[in-house]
């Protein structure tokens, strides 16, 4: 049978506005993939550790160029707004938060809170 | 004519497997990877910019050796689990589906594996 391709169809995602919360909800799952991925380059790091001290100084190079850097650090915010936005998943699951204004609230927080928690680690990495 | 019960109808759809350890497990590993984020960053911190000794030093004391450890059976663990929901959300095909979690649960299991081996050989090397 022919599919029928002018029936009506309901709203996709493609044109609907997301609520602040549902845009970081998706951001949830995309820092959890990027950060998975991103795995991939501790096994890098640790294991140029483990080859000696001329790999290390090799890694220790390549990791130093700016665009790294930057790369670098974006990672340090995902991880810090998948860690706040689990956090909140972990307020949820006590079934506790759930009201329009509350929601609205803690993402703002949680905004704040990983952005604060960036610059913590970036003070603490460059002051010690 | 329909003979079947609605009872009879529902048993054995739905998914009737692991989603409950699933559920648990994703969660006791978040709880875990708060504090020990601490550590892996201190980690980063040092292999970008400290020399190479102060590295091994700070790595081989018993309590870093142990957070970084924990650390990487936490959230390769908490990692594969989290890909697996993407994948059930988003592949639809059952076959693919099946053959793309088991994959990225291999590959995970590798990735956590060559990181503690590089683990023990730098405590060998320290």
């Amino acid at each position: 049978m022919a599919t029928n391709t002018d029936r009506p169809i309901s709203p996709h995602l493609q044109n609907y506005k997301l609520p602040l919360t549902g845009t970081l909800s998706i951001c949830h799952r995309i820092t959890g993939v990027m950060l998975s991925v991103g795995l991939i380059f501790f096994v890098c790091m640790v294991s140029a550790v483990a080859e000696g001290a001329d790999a290390y100084a090799g890694m220790q190079t390549l990791m130093s160029a700016w665009p790294i850097k930057l790369i670098y650090w974006a990672f340090i915010y995902a991880l810090f707004f998948h860690l706040c936005h689990g956090v909140r998943h972990l307020i949820w699951d006590t079934g506790q938060g759930f009201a329009r204004e509350t929601m609205n609230q803690y993402a703002i927080y949680e905004l704040v809170a990983s952005l604060a928690l960036t610059v913590a680690a970036f003070i603490f990495v460059y002051s010690s | 004519m329909d003979y079947r019960s609605p009872i009879g109808k529902a048993l054995g759809l739905g998914s009737a497997k692991a989603g409950t350890s699933h559920w648990w497990m994703q969660r006791i590993t978040a709880v875990a990877l708060i504090p020990l984020s601490f550590w892996v960053i201190k980690f980063f911190a040092l292999t970008l910019n400290a020399p190479y000794q102060q590295t091994i030093a700070w790595l081989i004391s018993p309590v870093n050796t142990l957070a970084i450890v924990a650390w990487v059976l936490a959230v390769f663990y908490h990692s594969a689990l989290g890909l697996q929901v993407v994948i059930e959300d988003y592949v639809a095909a059952e076959g693919a589906k099946i053959i793309s979690i088991w994959a990225v649960n291999l590959v995970f299991l590798f990735l956590a594996l060559a990181a503690l081996i590089a683990v023990f050989r730098i405590i060998l090397i320290g």
